[in-house]
């Protein structure tokens, strides 16, 4: 069936901000889609919050809204531009919610738009618990006995009937949120709480618990012609119980013979036409009896999904590019296959490696959350990795999750070698984010697989995999350096074992490796990933390394230059150095540049196939990147654009003599080394906060002591804020000293003078050597002391005097010419009392890049890459820095639902996961638009719980003065209420939790709290403040925790007072 | 134990011998399946080739009784990349390295499958050498070029069953004219020609009795029984070869309702006065797309083949193509306008491989009223 021509017009829904469990492979899948639906000649309409995706770049669709995916701005969209469909399939959870609410408000009807590839009933089937069950049953396949429950009591006595442990979730939510596991009634009631509150429609099931079962994953596609094809299949390696987003999962399936796949193969095709979904992709997940194999369906996603994408990078199969062309009517059999060209969609993959994906966890953020993993899943990134067996996967993705660590053994890091056996079993028993560290331990203390089995319930085929990798180790070890030859060698990197590894196993030094292989010519071959096992020609370079005869890669001839990724994400390093990465990429495409990127993440745009004109889907560290350099020689490689990964190889690159483009690798450690940076400010005449270094304990005493309280400690070895803290006095600096880190000689303390009450500056620069333009001055909301990637932040900057907006340019010009940069340059400044701060140069692409580009209409990663290529500022045109009439309001978004127990107090140590932008000709409405895009609602009416240490009273006088005028009533905690109300504001004085009840937190439970003023000394102070912001967390309030932003919130709600909010594309603001 | 694998070409592979020593010859060819490897080792239709399968671990879920598709193992030897010896899976009943020595099969680790599989589909299916015992790659060389290869030889004689057997719920059961057969609605002639037995059990299940015939049963012998419905098989090498059979099958045409699998609808075609070729390289694998040109839907099919009905040459008016090939427009199905004989080059029987195909055992049943 050819395409439909009766529709031209198409409505896409991102995902949103980054959050656990909706990363950037929503900007991958939405991407491919809105590109392929233009290049078949529709007219492409976008909503996406999230100003760090490739997706909401100008030239990707023809009219692109960076607003809140609400119903209401989605509605005032339709309104607007009347598109004829609307594509819901590609923006996750998100955009299937967003999607059904507009549905259900009348909104499709009215402007009859169609719905594309599921409609609302589809949906609703395949997500609602209940209907899903039903269908199943219809079509005869079994799922784990339930009861939907609709409150606590209900839930108890379902409990009952199904008996502990229960497994309880609520429908309508995103990666399981609300959901676990309740091992008795105490605990299935506190779940129920949360999941009663989390579901879209108050409904939580109550499930029969699969605990250890082995869990399948299974990518269906299915076209308007009743067509379906698997592409890809998923194992996990955590048993059932640990969410699939949490699993290490490996494609294809690896223990099921033919019978039970094609089992597993009929139930997704009967699934996805029993559900009906009628055209795309969906995604199956199974639970097996790893007993006698009974089959059970645990659900189905009627949408392109995080293992939808997996699937596509592990196979070749582009599934969101194909899911579009079959939303507009095409059929399998009419699309081709890009990749071998003489081949059509209409088939299954099949693959000749092993793909393993590894998640990537960030508990070390969240101390107070205790570290394990259930149903609902908690990690922020994960990477993949390539290898023609799983024992060389495994080695390649546990290098590649950039944690210290070099393969499965065989590092320092992590060492359970002192673990007492008990704990040791408990680490394997209860699934926890160290787990694999566990695996190998038991493994060095002889264990036993069977053991191992019985524990984690890991199906004993990786086991005995791993116990291979094991027990090469140990003849690693015994045979020594001596022993690394011929055919050995070979074998130990067969098993994937890197140069490190085998130097920490040999006590020899990587180098000593990396000679060896090259005297003993031990060198990887490049293999293509080709959706077909070699049956047919492939054509588009997609390579991973393994240790073969044959090398298929081809070093072409020309210019050509590597660009290496960013590695995982992580809270502090995610998509908007993707998106760099993925600009410097296009840049060079439209410079006639060959352009070959190296990235370990299958969630990107990086690593989608026809980014780069070469990809290689490789681990960053040091030795496989040389590899490729090796093989590519490429003419320069950029390393500014991935985060600190790639900058940490600059140096260890360049002196191997490779060519690093741009900034040179010393201006790096220029910016980085403190003393070498302190001469550098001298030189210019830039101030620093005062600091020192200390070594040891006494040391760090005196130097506070010296420079005087408030002070910023941070260790000096740890980098995106970890570890690093605000101290307000003595004792807090001997815990600090105590608890957080062990000071040492080559491990010193940094002790910086704390600036308080000081405005943060971001800026974002651009140089080719001799000129410099600004891209972007950005004031934070939030003082200095809050991580300038979880404060919100403005473009333009407004509070600034024009004196010192000049001073903050030749601060910048300065530095950047001094340095000698060449590309991008980021400043972090402090403001206090019209005096200048430098807090760090980061002569590096950073996080506001995308922000900042997409508030400006300046492709800054662009032209930084021009400039890298040789081209000058004034060659390309960008000699000025762009004025704007409208204002860009950038806000953070936490997972801090996520982990129980975690205070959502801000400080010095970055702790979110993304970010959205608010775009609006008025500064209050942008904050607004900011607000709402991050999921947090805004007053109009009711009371605010203001309570607020007693530095903050004078300033928060005025706040609630202006709130009171809106209508506003004020409640407040005891001293904050007595100073309001001495300040003549009318202020009614509620109960601290600990003042008895009825106390504040009666209130809220009682809806009589619409907004929470809450600030607090440092870290967690008194239990009761954390209790507050606990529980705004817990009902969905709105809080605030700094005065600054107390007061854009206060903006916020003055704006929306008499005019509603109005959408507009980012082309028309340009 | 060290290996070696030499082409008639000249090309040599290293690899390692996870089955002990051994020497054996055969055509090298690739299936590209990624489980099933059991079921391959079984299936008639390789006799006379040494197969590689293109996934690189083999021996994950060790082998069990349940999935033998002939009594014994047919292939001449097995290459693979990484044999993984200790097996996880509950039906598991043994390890596939024992399955292999049991009989005598070569089986060999440690080589680059992907280079094998992309130098054949290149320079297309070869004689090959694999052994432990002469690693010398100019004899082995040799020894390729004198060994017998497939064209014009008559494979199904070898592999074809001596005596006629029925088919039973516990299997083959020795007996002629649906004398061992449960009764059942339907009554359908076999020819094994190197069948599958979930062929068999696909008809079994659909209330046949299925009585099996050496592929040398004459037609008289076959409208002896008085059959409802004619079956004729898959089965090994080029169907040009065939002895006796194509006639056999021209004078059974129109007789009964037909249907033919792989070598089957080769014969059948031969029987039409069609002609046959070798392809390239051969379709082996489980995700080849058919269309289905009565109902323009695309199965995913199980394949097995290297030698194909030529389109051009089918009898203008008298046979029509049903089904072709997404890949590279090769016929797939054919059936006859004014008799009840229909053919289909894939596997509908599966094992291993998608079911997509199974409702042609269902057309079949339906011809037979
Ligand atoms: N009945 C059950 N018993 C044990 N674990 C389960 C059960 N149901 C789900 N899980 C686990 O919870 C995880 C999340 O469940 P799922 O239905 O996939 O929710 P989500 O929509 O968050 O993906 C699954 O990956 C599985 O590991
Ligand atoms: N001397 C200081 N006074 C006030 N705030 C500071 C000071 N030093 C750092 N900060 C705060 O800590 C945050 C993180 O510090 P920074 O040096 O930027 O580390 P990172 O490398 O993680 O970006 C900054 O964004 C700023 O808000
Ligand atoms: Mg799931
Ligand atoms: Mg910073």
């Amino acid at each position: 069936m050819p395409k439909r021509t009766d529709i031209k017009k198409i409505l896409i829904i991102g995902s949103g901000p980054i959050i656990i469990s909706q990363a950037c492979e929503f900007d991958y899948s939405g991407t491919q889609a809105v590109k392929a639906l233009k290049e078949e000649g529709y007219e492409v309409i976008l909503i996406n919050s999230n100003p760090a995706t490739i997706m909401t770049d100008p030239e990707i669709a023809d009219r692109t809204y960076i607003e809140p995916i609400t119903p209401a701005m989605v509605a005032k969209i339709i309104e607007k531009e009347r598109p004829d469909a609307l594509l819901p399939t590609l923006g996750g959870q998100t955009g299937l919610n967003t999607a059904i609410k507009v549905a259900e408000m009348g909104v499709l009807d009215k402007y009859k738009v169609e719905l594309l590839a599921a409609d609302i009933d589809v949906i609703k089937k395949a997500e609602g618990r209940d209907s899903f069950r039903e269908a199943m049953y219809k079509i005869g396949l079994k799922v784990p006995e339930s009861a939907i429950v609709h409150t606590i009591d209900e839930a108890m006595a379902a409990a009952d009937k199904i008996g502990f442990p229960v497994i309880v979730r609520p429908s309508f939510t995103l990666g399981g949120t609300g959901g676990g596991v309740a091992y008795n009634s105490q605990e299935l009631e506190e779940m129920c709480t949360a999941g009663l509150d989390l579901s879209l429609n108050t409904e939580v099931m109550l499930e029969r618990s699969l605990l250890g079962w082995k869990e399948y994953e299974l990518e269906v596609m299915r076209d308007r012609n009743d067509n379906v094809v698997i592409i890809c299949s998923i194992e996990n390696m955590d048993a059932m119980g640990v969410h699939t987003g949490d699993s290490i999962t490996v494609a294809p399936a690896q223990t099921l013979s033919d019978r039970e796949y094609q089992e597993m193969r009929n139930a997704s095709i009967a699934i996805i036409r029993e559900i009906g979904v009628e055209t795309g992709g969906s995604n199956v997940q199974f639970a097996v009896n790893p007993e006698d194999g009974e089959l059970m369906i645990i659900e189905m996603n009627p949408r392109v999904s995080r293992s939808s994408a997996l699937a596509s990078k592990a196979t070749g199969f582009p599934i969101a590019k194909i899911a579009a062309k079959l939303a507009v009517g095409y059929t399998l059999d009419e699309i081709q296959n890009d990749i071998t060209r003489e081949t059509y969609a209409a088939f299954e993959p099949t693959i000749d490696y092993t793909v393993i994906k590894i998640p990537r966890w960030t508990f070390e953020k969240f101390p107070e959350a205790e570290d394990i993993l259930t149903t609902a899943m908690k990690s922020v990134g994960e990477t993949m990795a390539i290898g023609r067996t799983f024992k060389e996967a495994m080695q390649k993705g546990l290098r590649s999750l950039e944690i210290g660590i070099s393969g499965f053994g065989g590092h320092a890091k992590f060492d359970l070698a002192g673990m007492d056996q008990r704990d040791l079993e408990m680490q394997l028993k209860k699934p926890n984010s160290q787990r694999i560290f566990a695996l190998h331990e038991a493994l060095v203390r002889d264990m036993g697989v069977e053991r191992i089995f019985e524990l984690t319930a890991m199906d004993p085929w990786f086991l005995h995999n791993l116990a291979q990798i094991y027990g090469l180790e140990k003849e690693i070890k015994e045979g020594g350096f001596q022993g690394l030859k011929g055919d050995f060698l070979r074998r130990c990197k067969q098993y994937g074992f890197s140069d490190s590894q085998l130097a920490f196993l040999t006590g020899t030094s990587e180098s000593d490796i990396w000679q060896l292989r090259e005297q003993e010519n031990e060198q990887p071959v490049y293999k293509l990933v080709d959706t077909c096992a070699a049956e047919f020609e492939a054509h588009t370079p997609y390579y991973y390394s393994t240790y073969e005869e044959e090398n298929e890669a081809r070093a072409s001839e020309g210019r050509k230059v590597m660009i290496l990724g960013g590695g995982p994400n992580r809270i502090g390093q995610g998509i908007e150095f993707d998106y760099c990465c993925v600009h410097a990429s296009f840049a060079l495409r439209e410079m006639g540049i060959e352009s070959i990127m190296v990235n370990s993440n299958p969630e990107t745009v990086s690593t989608d196939y026809d980014t780069s004109d070469k990809l290689y889907f490789e681990p960053l560290t040091k030795e496989d990147v040389m590899h490729i350099i090796n093989s590519e020689k490429p003419d320069g490689v950029i390393v500014q654009f991935g985060g600190q990964t790639p900058l940490n190889l600059a140096v260890a690159l360049d002196a191997m003599d490779v060519p690093i483009m741009g900034t040179p690798p010393d201006a790096i450690d220029r910016a980085e080394d403190r003393e070498r940076f302190q001469k550098f400010l001298q030189k210019l005449g830039l101030k620093q906060p005062a600091n020192d270094t200390a070594r040891n304990a006494e040391q760090a005493h005196e130097i506070a002591a010296e420079i005087g309280y408030p002070v910023v400690v941070r260790p000096s070895y740890v980098l995106g804020g970890r570890a690093m803290r605000i101290v307000y006095n003595e004792e807090d600096l001997t815990r600090y000293m105590f608890e957080a880190v062990q000071a040492s000689a080559d491990h010193p303390i940094l002790i910086d003078k704390f600036l308080k009450d000081a405005i943060e500056i971001d800026v974002d620069a651009i140089c080719d050597g001799k000129t410099v333009v600004i891209g972007g001055i950005m004031q934070h909301i939030e003082e200095a002391g809050i991580h300038s990637g979880d404060s919100a932040c403005v473009l333009p900057a407004h509070g600034l005097s024009d004196k010192m907006l000049a001073e903050i340019k030749e601060a910048t010009r300065a530095m950047a010419l001094e340095l000698g940069v060449i590309g991008l340059m980021n400043v972090q400044y402090a403001v206090k009392e019209e005096t200048l701060y430098i807090i760090e140069v980061n002569p590096r692409a950073s996080r506001t890049v995308p922000f900042v580009s997409k508030a400006t209409g300046v492709p800054l990663a662009k032209l930084a890459t021009k400039v890298m290529a040789g081209k000058t500022l004034n060659e390309l045109g960008f000699t000025s820095e762009v004025a704007i009439d409208h204002y860009a309001v950038k806000e953070a978004v936490f997972p801090f639902d996520r982990f129980d127990n975690v205070d959502t107090l801000l400080g010095p140590e970055m702790k979110s996961t993304g970010e959205v932008m608010g775009m609006d000709h008025d500064l209050g409405l942008a904050f607004a638009k900011s607000q709402f895009g991050a999921g947090q609602s805004i007053p109009s009416e009711g009371a605010v719980l203001i309570s607020v240490r007693d530095s903050d009273k004078e300033t928060i006088v005025a706040v609630a003065h202006e709130l009171a005028s809106f209508g506003f009533s004020i409640v407040g905690t005891k001293g904050t209420a007595s100073f309001l109300n001495d300040n003549g504001v009318e202020c009614t004085r509620v109960n601290k939790v600990s003042e008895g009840r009825p106390h504040l937190l009666d209130k809220i439970h009682d809806h009589g709290i619409q907004w929470i003023i809450n600030t607090s000394m440092g870290t967690r102070t008194t239990e009761d403040s954390f209790t507050i912001r606990r529980a705004a967390l817990d009902y969905h309030l709105p809080y605030t925790t700094t005065i600054a932003g107390a007061q854009a919130m206060t903006r916020a709600i003055a704006s929306l007072r008499g005019q509603d909010l109005q959408v507009k594309s980012v082309q028309e603001y340009f | 134990m060290k290996a070696l694998i030499a082409l008639e070409d000249g090309t040599t592979f290293t690899g390692t011998s996870f089955t002990g020593p051994g020497e054996t010859s055969g055509e090298i060819v690739f299936n590209t399946g990624m489980s099933g490897y059991q079921e391959v080792l079984t299936d008639p239709s390789y006799t006379g080739q040494i197969v590689t399968m293109t996934y690189p671990l083999i021996g994950n879920y060790g082998v069990n009784d349940e999935d033998n598709e002939s009594a014994a193992i047919q292939v001449e030897g097995f290459i693979v990349k990484e044999y993984n010896e200790i097996p996880s899976n509950f039906r598991a009943t043994g390890s596939l390295a024992e399955f292999l020595q049991a009989q005598k099969i070569l089986g060999i680790e440690n080589v680059d499958t992907r280079a094998l599989t992309r130098h054949i589909r290149l320079a297309g299916a070869l004689r090959g050498v694999i052994s432990t015992e002469d690693l010398d790659p100019d004899s082995l060389v040799a020894k390729a070029k004198g060994s017998p290869g497939l064209v014009g030889r008559d494979l199904v004689k070898e592999v074809t069953c001596q005596e006629p057997y029925g088919w039973s719920a516990d299997g083959p059961k020795p007996g002629s004219n649906f004398s061992s057969c449960p009764a059942a609605r339907y009554k359908v002639v076999c020819y094994d020609f190197g069948l599958k037995y979930n062929q068999l059990r696909l008809l079994a299940e659909r209330d046949c009795a299925v009585q099996v015939v050496p592929a040398t049963t004459s037609a008289a012998e076959v409208l002896a029984m008085n059959p409802d419905g004619i079956f004729l098989s898959n089965g090994p090498g080029d169907p040009a070869g065939v002895e006796g059979v194509i006639e056999t099958v021209r004078e059974l045409l129109g007789q009964k309702p037909m249907f033919g699998i792989c070598l089957g609808h080769q014969i059948m075609g031969l029987a039409y006065g069609a002609t046959t070729y070798k392809l390239k390289f051969g379709h082996r694998g489980a995700n080849q797309p058919v269309k289905d040109l009565a109902t323009g839907k695309v199965e995913v099919t199980s394949q097995n083949h290297g030698f194909c009905v030529d389109l051009s040459s089918l009898p203008e008016g008298e046979v029509e193509m049903t089904h072709v090939n997404l890949n590279d427009d090769s016929l797939e199905g054919m059936a006859h306008k004014k008799y009840q004989a229909f053919s289909v080059q894939h596997h509908p029987e599966n094992a291993p491989g998608p079911h997509d195909s199974i409702y042609l055992f269902d057309r079949f049943i339906e011809a037979m009223g």
